[in-house]
């Protein structure tokens, strides 16, 4: 990680401040580089199983304006980085969930939304068709309670990931 | 209502099942689907729409299941339940898609979760479970496999 310490209020601008006054020239290192950039837009997959879609889509909206932090919903996993698994895991969702995770090109994320694909949520126990959490399939980074999560919620996620992403090193991955 | 009647027609066997809302009428599973036209064509009650198929396990002890239909006239705005009662070790009732087709799929839903056979019916399939999955959910004695796909089931 980077000798200069960084500043995590303000972690989608930190490249920019290795920079030289007002000449236009940039020095930094290719870690800083690539992490900021990856954090700067990460393109979540534009899907959704259950109630938690609905706090996913509203943190799309203008109130929350995921767009803000370089989020813009992608209709396809080959043009996403992050894949945000928003409800109820079925045995037989399972397989198309796998399916997308596995079809992102790399560095991909997976926030799981919400109780239920955290740990099965309220079908823990009597819910012979669901999954008890989405890391039984896919693996997860970050991990956003409530059910359903407030959008708030969501977006303090997305921005633990974007901590995660940023102390990330190519030479450890 | 008239529709006591034109049950009784083709099956004289019926019995009204007391304290029932809407009404319930038991009827031979072999004569359903004559009970079911009659129902259908008779200008007298119109039973034009099939609102619910659903079925129950009466539990191991009682050795029985039971298929409910909820019909509804929607030209004389009235209700009626009709029940088949079957064995609980080979539950099979005729179809009754070819007399209201919206049977179909609430059938197959039956038979997902009950494993209660629709003789005749066009496309009877799991509709919510998966196609590989074990045993049918809804039934008392139901318990779910270990792994699915080589995913734990239990918590």
């Amino acid at each position: 990680m980077s000798d200069t310490p960084v500043n995590k209020e303000d972690v989608s601008t930190f490249a920019y401040k290795e920079s030289f006054g007002n000449s236009g020239v940039i020095v930094t290192k290719v870690d800083n580089l690539f992490n900021w950039s990856r954090l700067s837009s990460l393109f979540p997959m534009t899907f959704g199983i259950a109630c938690c879609a609905i706090e996913f889509m509203s943190t799309g909206t203008a109130p929350y304006d995921m767009d803000r932090l370089g989020m813009v919903p992608r209709a396809t996993p080959r043009q996403s980085d992050v894949m945000i698994v928003a409800g109820t895991v079925t045995f037989k969702m399972a397989d198309r969930i796998k399916r997308l995770y596995e079809q992102m090109a790399e560095p991909r994320y997976v926030i799981s939304m919400g109780s239920c694909s955290n740990c099965g949520g309220p079908y823990w126990q009597h819910g012979y068709h669901v999954v008890k959490g989405v890391d039984r399939i896919v693996p997860v980074d970050i991990y956003v309670p409530g059910c359903p999560p407030r959008p708030e919620a969501l977006i303090g996620g997305i921005m633990k990931l974007h901590e995660k992403i940023q102390s990330e090193s190519l030479w450890n991955s | 209502m008239e529709f006591l009647n034109i049950i009784l027609e083709s099956d004289p066997s019926a019995a009204v099942v007391p304290n029932s809302t809407p009404q319930t009428i038991a009827v031979d599973p072999k004569k359903l689907i004559t009970v079911a036209e009659n129902l259908l064509r008779s200008s007298q009650t119109y039973f034009d729409q099939l609102s619910c198929v659903t079925g129950i396990d009466n539990g191991v002890e009682a050795k029985t299941m039971e298929v409910i239909y909820h019909l509804y006239s929607i030209p004389y705005n009235f209700s009626v339940a009709l029940k088949v009662i079957l064995p609980r070790e080979n539950p099979v009732v005729p179809t009754l898609s070819s007399v209201w087709k919206s049977a179909n799929w609430m059938e197959r839903e039956t038979f997902d979760m009950y494993g209660i056979v629709f003789e005749g019916h066009p496309d009877l399939r799991r509709i919510l479970m998966p196609a590989d999955w074990d045993g049918y959910p809804l039934r008392k004695d139901y318990k779910e496999q270990e792994k699915y796909r080589e995913i734990q089931v239990k918590y």
